[in-house]
């Protein structure tokens, strides 16, 4: 398969621009070859994910951009960066990690890229038309990009997304192509009690269970009649992301491109239909957490990203009393400027919320090292990575859980709404 | 025995013992980029090295910065000596694109059907540069 670029295409990634746009240009038209795109399409934004450190090869990939004169040509967002520049929280890294961390977040800060520093983007302002075509990386947004905002973009790896900024290009494959947003299997939750899906701490939970069974294929979540709030959906799409690789899912009734199941499906009989049981649920839920016991050493809330919304409902729900074991509540710059505004974050901080901003707790060295140590949390997504990135194991609970247990030092869970 | 595989991505061509994979992985959070060690806890083969190896995947699931992990890995030495994918994926290989790039010389990466994937299992494996997957049956 060979891809067709065109005459301006051809001459940038020859030169014409300079080096950085030529190597992104070369990157853009190379993964086109790869996963047989015929041709190059605009894009109209990027959400950048490729900021984070990992090691020195990530910073000299952004610095050889840099040096070589590239420019983002569109919008672009900055997924979280492996340090907190807003100074709320601090992370443990040694002074060569922290050293090549800012310089790789200062280079996309030259590249020309928005200082957003979420992985919640759509939450801070960069809210693509139904229908655009952007390139947006980290797993979580595009999964909301592509599902709850109707843009199309596939899930764009590190390199790519700012290679894609750069050349205002993508390859035209994958989700970019109507015909593969359509719907081959339904995931049918009419079983589901209404008090189940009204309560958000199932939203990961049944997120987990799709991602696991979609891997990355397109469904159709059915029979959910009353919308579960967009805070629900980010939690779905992230830990559908994360057990799989979910691009895009429709919620008849709900999302965009799913005004009813017989569109979603695109007027096809579906491959499968997987109707969810009270017992599958169940066994969802328990596979968030790998501890057992009555350890806890530390709760992590915000992944995705907290919303102004959700630091409001923690609040309420610490109220007037203090934690007693480390909370660590992330959030983007978006939500932590309404934070401040509100007068909510002293509050917070005083009664022992430690406030993660531009970064997390499972990108890079924040928790204490604690061997053996137990993590609490709300996100499938810290509840997925926690174990591997932080050596944490984890124990999965609602929000109402997570604060109830930091005030008793110990795991406390409420009762649930019953799904028999 | 040989079996002949498409080339995805060219670069280095490379022999190491065959590790194939039981489950698909998430490259970031899934393997330290420092040393190549599978620490997915909830992965089968949690706690094997992919460094060196010639990797057998049968799908890839998970975070966009598995490019970047795998970036990191050539970077560091710690790159698998060859990569057999089922299907072509667009975040894994362009660790190795943005490798070649900037200069690294990564390892070749290969597409083999998954139902062939087994044979290579705890072999003695050959990656040759036209793609030919070459095990020696006597060291199984």
């Amino acid at each position: 398969m060979t891809v067709h670029l065109n005459g301006e295409e051809k001459a940038i990634a020859a030169g014409r621009d300079g080096d950085g746009a030529a190597m992104a240009m070369r990157l853009v038209a190379e993964t086109a070859r790869l996963m047989g795109a015929p041709r190059l399409i605009p894009v109209a934004s990027a959400h950048i994910d490729g900021a984070l450190y990992h090691g020195d090869s990530g910073t000299l990939f952004a610095e050889r951009l840099v040096e070589g004169g590239a420019r983002v040509s569109v919008p672009s967002t900055l997924n979280v960066g492996a340090l907190d520049l807003t100074g709320c929280s601090r992370q443990r890294l040694g002074e060569h990690e922290r050293a090549m961390a800012r310089r790789m977040m200062q280079g996309y800060l030259k590249l020309g890229c928005q200082p957003t520093w979420t992985c919640a983007p759509y939450q801070a302002g960069h809210r693509p038309a139904a229908g655009a075509d952007v390139a947006w990386g980290e797993s979580n947004a595009v999964a909301f990009c592509n599902s709850v905002l109707g843009a199309r973009t596939n899930r764009y790896g590190d390199f790519l997304d700012i290679a894609c900024a750069i050349a205002g290009r993508a390859p035209a494959y994958g989700l970019h192509l109507p015909e593969n947003r359509v719907a081959r299997f339904v995931f049918d939750l009419s079983g589901a009690p209404d008090a189940f899906l009204a309560d958000p701490s199932n939203w990961p939970v049944l997120g987990s269970l799709y991602g696991r069974m979609a891997g990355d294929a397109v469904g159709v979540v059915t029979g959910v009649t009353a919308h579960p709030g967009e805070d629900q959906l980010k939690a779905f799409a992230a830990a559908a992301a994360s057990s799989g690789a979910v691009g895009l899912f429709h919620v008849a009734g709900i999302t965009p491109e799913a005004p009813d199941l017989e569109t979603a499906l695109g007027g096809n009989a579906p491959d499968e239909i997987i109707a969810v049981t009270a017992a599958m649920a169940q066994d969802a839920r328990k596979r968030l957490s790998t501890a057992a016991g009555d350890r806890i050493d530390a709760v992590a809330i915000g992944s995705p990203h907290l919303s102004h919304e959700e630091f409001i409902a923690l609040d309420r729900l610490i109220g007037g009393r203090r934690l007693a074991l480390p909370f660590h509540a992330c959030t983007g710059r978006h939500a932590l400027e309404a934070l401040v505004r509100s007068g909510l974050k002293d509050g917070l901080e005083a009664r022992g919320v430690t406030i993660v901003a531009d970064t997390c707790v499972v990108v890079t060295p924040i928790m204490d090292a604690v061997e053996g140590g137990v993590l609490m949390t709300n996100s499938g997504k810290f509840a997925h990575y926690a174990p591997g990135n932080t050596g944490y194991a984890t124990l999965f609970g609602s929000l109402a859980d997570c604060v109830e247990s930091a005030v008793a030092g110990r795991p406390v869970f409420a009762e649930r709404p019953a799904w028999n | 025995m040989e079996l002949k595989a498409q080339i995805l991505c060219a670069g280095m061509p490379g022999r190491g013992l065959g590790l194939v994979l039981d489950a698909p992985i998430s490259f970031w959070g899934g393997v330290d980029p420092k040393t190549g060690r599978i620490a997915d806890v909830r992965h089968p083969q949690h706690g094997a090295s992919v460094a060196g190896t010639v990797l057998f995947l049968p799908g890839t699931i998970g975070s966009s910065s598995a490019s970047a992990v795998m970036m990191e890995l050539v970077h560091s030495g710690h790159a698998p000596a060859g990569l057999v994918m089922h299907q072509p994926d667009a975040i894994l290989l362009l660790g190795f694109l943005t490798a070649s790039e900037m200069g690294w010389r990564p390892p070749m990466a290969v597409k083999l059907d998954k139902a062939h994937h087994a044979l290579f299992s705890g072999r003695d494996v050959t990656l040759h540069e036209d793609g030919t997957l070459a095990a020696d049956i006597a060291s199984a």
